[in-house]
């Protein structure tokens, strides 16, 4: 540890001096020229093309629900590749690192682990899944907008504001070296003196009103905006799975907000909370975090359920199998997932009965989620299954997914749990239900919805190799785990000595290596479909034959998504107006009534960051100041009452003649 | 559901006119549900003071500390305040745009009034060696009373920024709005303080 001793806290730089930067680790210094270069390049690009004031205008101050969703989803997936940077990182130290030292001191390498945690759940998982909702529910629904446009943007913002510090610890001061749970006493003052550990609280908090905010707005959106005619039981499952989601992220967040809050008195005014003195308790830090941990894994993995279901029901050209019992699954998993948060730390030895409790409610979420599988494989049986890429990962979820479930079901049983309790086993589990569920669901929904968000569809091939490496680089990479794990290796480990571990590491090293070529697919898939935009566009709209309302209208959608408002019938809405011989309207247009964008979003997220890094840095009156300028900011913004505008009937006019001159062009 | 399926027609695709929903139509509803996240918050600070909430560290326990007479006039302080929000309410929805700012006024010396005795109380507490440093019980219990505060505080700051806008604007639409949401948050913090009241204060002294 580097930062022991502190000199005095300058009133002026705080805790900051010129150690503070990583000059002596030549890793980081090399990625930060890198970055330094890539970085300066970009910001010349933007200015040189003279982007600035469209990316202000267009995309940063919007409202559009549409627009705050690909923001989200650019995020998740730019900061997957610093996450995946620390994954390889960490599986070359293990690979390497037999009888010697490898290549990463303890210091960088227990930063890297905790980074890779953190960024991988909070900044890549949590903005895809917010990103994928924001884009997608309101259409579902029919509506216009969220119900609450501006606090999406600020949202977006605050989220982002996380993002930019976690990025900040690499090249000024260090990340928590605690693990992505950052449990006490560890992460107290006193055995983590340093920056990390407020890097990661503040980072955390930070983002944390964000993902709040935006689940009281998603439910708002979807309690209270459907279009006509669309009853509970009428909504596309993915509306219902985001409804759970969102439910989960408003019980569930408060939760990390109060516990990170005791965690920074400990550190910030010395309470005694979490210490083992005075009276302290450290396990109730781990019963509080994983009270939000626990909801939070199903936070992630229902709004991928839903896709899988859309997914599912579009390629096999049938209704979903069992929608009301995959709506009840669905609220059964959310209730449930409050029940089984002491499933995580079964050795803290609270008695046979408690135990046996939680390794019981646990077992119970098997059921409804085996239920969803079996309603998905009947919605396939006796389907006509096209095997384009959404459904190609949809099938190596089913089986992936499924593998990661029974192993799971292993670690619910107690006394198996206290021996491969942290083990490597674990790590094989939630990674095999993580990539496996969230990560492919992301993958299937970017497929799924790319041609809606812009109009054309993705590269096959190119969608296809990186598919088939990310498959099989997946397994080389994990299922080693399993092994490692019962042969008793424990999580985090730097250095080794048995020599017959090494094989397996190196398995799992290669494994990474082919995950590493599918994200470059990936990144190569959607660089050639921009390039060949006009050979894969879509004019019509519905590229997959669609069965919910977001395939009704344009792609992209227009700023106000329906020209004219659909009522619903049926389920599968837009499946029945085309089998009812739907005529989509050209005449008759009227204003339509929108939100205006601000920029008070970008505002307050920017001195938010400001806030956080004073407080990290003990940069008093940076933090101060930025308090007091968050909150004169939001107090402003409440006097501004003109909030909207109307888009004229002659703009829709024109936007929707353009569209049936495209259709009509298409169709001949 | 078979009422709301009825009032469309099956070959209908589009609604004669378009559904519209006014600004803040969700607003009340979205209040709502942030509130039972804070509430949630507080649930974890009463676990916490829970399991804490005996552990003295060989230092002084609620009965040394608490002065009950004090904690009586700031509960009856809080609420007065709620109940003078509520008469504010009640001419709001008489469009007495005057007596509303007056109750509100009211109401803000009566939250301030709470803060001052509260602060008081700590500033003894902590004079008395009582420092939130020194045992797990006295770290939740200012903790969970000072977050009480610390909303208190920011109602307070509202209220005033609502005081401003009402007197500018007047009861337009949103500014009642604006002002139902307050209430919700009053009201919200008053029955915070009776747990607290119940379980800190009183059931302390029993121990």
């Amino acid at each position: 540890m580097q930062t022991t001793t502190h000199p005095a806290i300058s009133p002026i730089l705080g805790r900051f001096t010129l150690e503070s930067l990583p000059l002596h680790e030549p890793i980081v210094v090399a990625t930060f020229v890198a970055v330094a270069i890539g970085g300066i390049a970009l910001l010349a690009a933007l200015t040189y093309f003279k982007l600035w004031a469209y990316l202000w205008k267009e995309w940063f101050t919007t409202v559009d629900h549409k627009r705050i969703g690909i923001m989200y989803m650019i995020l998740g997936i730019v900061m997957l590749l610093r996450g995946f940077s620390d994954a390889i990182m960490m599986r070359l130290q293990q690979a390497m690192a037999f009888g010697n030292e490898g290549y990463l001191n303890a210091h960088h390498y227990d930063q890297v682990f905790t980074a890779h945690g953190v960024i991988m759940i909070f900044f890549v998982a949590m903005p895809i899944v917010t990103g994928l909702m924001n884009y997608v529910v309101p259409l579902q629904i029919g509506a216009r907008d969220v119900s609450f446009p501006f606090l999406n943007n600020f949202s977006f913002w605050m989220t982002a504001s996380g993002a930019v510090m976690v990025m900040m610890s690499l090249f000024v001061g260090e990340f928590a070296q605690t693990g992505w749970l950052a449990m006490p006493p560890l992460s107290g003052i006193g055995f983590s003196p340093g920056v990390g550990v407020d890097y990661y609280i503040w980072s955390l908090q930070i983002a944390g009103v964000g993902t709040l905010l935006s689940g009281v707005n998603l439910i708002c959106t979807i309690v209270k905006m459907r279009a006509p005619g669309m009853t509970m039981m009428k909504m596309p499952i993915f509306c219902w799975t985001a409804l759970c989601t969102n439910i989960l992220i408003v019980a569930a967040f408060p939760v990390l907000t109060a516990v990170l809050a005791l965690l920074s008195l400990d550190r910030y005014a010395d309470t005694a909370f979490f210490t083992n003195t005075l009276g302290g308790n450290p396990m109730m830090y781990v019963n509080l975090i994983w009270i939000w941990g626990h909801p939070e894994v199903y936070i992630l993995i229902l709004p991928m359920f839903g896709v899988f279901s859309e997914v599912t029901s579009t390629f096999s050209g049938k209704r979903l199998f069992g929608y009301t019992s995959m709506v009840y699954a669905t609220c059964v998993i959310t209730l449930l997932a409050y029940l089984v948060w002491l499933h995580h730390f079964f050795t803290m030895g609270s008695g046979a009965s408690v135990n046996s409790f939680f390794g019981i409610t646990t077992m119970i979420i098997s059921i409804p989620t085996g239920a969803k599988i079996f309603n998905w494989l009947f919605t396939m049986y006796r389907g006509r299954i096209r095997f384009e890429l959404p459904m190609m990962w949809t099938v190596a979820f089913m089986i992936t997914f499924t593998l990661g479930g029974m192993t799971g079901v292993l670690l619910a049983v107690p006394p198996a749990d206290f021996v491969l309790h942290n083990s490597l086993f674990l790590v094989a589990h939630f990674h095999n239900v993580i990539i496996g569920g969230v990560l492919f669901g992301a993958f299937a929904a970017i497929n799924y919805w790319w041609p809606k968000a812009f109009g054309f569809k993705l590269n096959q091939f190119w969608g296809k190799l990186s598919f088939w490496l990310w498959v099989s680089g997946f397994y080389f990479a994990f299922v080693p785990l399993y092994v490692l794990g019962l042969m008793g290796v424990t999580r985090r480990l730097r250095t080794f000595e048995d020599p017959s571990y090494q094989i397996w590491f190196l398995i799992a090293a290669f494994g990474a290596f082919l995950v590493a070529l599918g994200i470059a697919a990936m990144l190569i898939q959607f660089a050639v479909s921009i390039r060949d935009r006009k050979k894969l566009v879509d004019v019509t709209g519905d590229p997959w034959n669609g069965r919910t309302l977001e395939w009704a209208t344009s792609s992209p959608p227009p700023d106000y998504n329906f020209a004219f408002t659909p009522i619903v019938h049926d389920g599968d809405a837009w499946a029945d107006m085309k089998a009812r011989g739907y005529q989509r309207p050209t005449s008759g247009y009227k204003d339509i009534h929108m939100p205006s964008n601000t920029g008070t979003g970008v505002i307050l997220g920017a001195l938010s960051t400001a806030f956080g890094v004073g407080m990290i840095w003990y940069v008093w009156w940076l933090a101060g100041l930025s308090f007091i300028g968050i909150l004169a900011v939001a107090i402003g913004h409440t006097f501004n009452y003109k909030r909207d505008y109307h888009i004229p009937a002659a703009d829709v006019t024109r936007e929707e003649d353009a569209r049936t001159a495209a259709l009509a062009g298409a169709a001949a | 559901m078979s009422a709301q399926m009825a009032e469309y027609d099956r070959d209908l695709f589009h609604p004669e006119e378009e559904p519209h929903h006014a600004e803040g139509s969700s607003t009340m509803l979205g209040f709502w549900i942030y509130l039972m996240s804070d509430c949630l918050i507080f649930a974890m600070l009463f676990a916490t003071y829970g399991v804490l909430g005996t552990s003295y560290a060989g230092g002084p326990g609620p009965k040394e500390l608490f002065e009950l007479p004090l904690v009586a006039l700031n509960t009856s302080m809080l609420l007065f305040s709620s109940i003078t929000y509520g008469f504010a309410m009640l001419n709001m929805t008489e469009g007495k745009q005057r007596a509303t700012l007056v109750w509100l006024g009211v109401t803000g010396l009566f939250g301030a009034a709470f803060l001052g005795i509260e602060l008081y109380e700590f500033y003894h507490l902590i004079h008395e060696g009582a420092t939130p440093q020194s045992s797990a019980f006295l770290s939740s219990f200012f903790t969970l009373v000072g977050t009480h505060g610390l909303h208190v505080t920011f109602g307070i700051i509202w209220l005033v920024t609502l005081m401003v806008q009402v007197a500018r604007k007047g009861l337009i639409t949103a500014n009642r709005r604006r002002l139902m949401c307050l209430s919700l948050f009053w009201h919200f913090l008053d029955v915070i303080w009776i747990g607290v009241f119940t379980f800190v204060y009183l059931m302390g002294m029993l121990r």
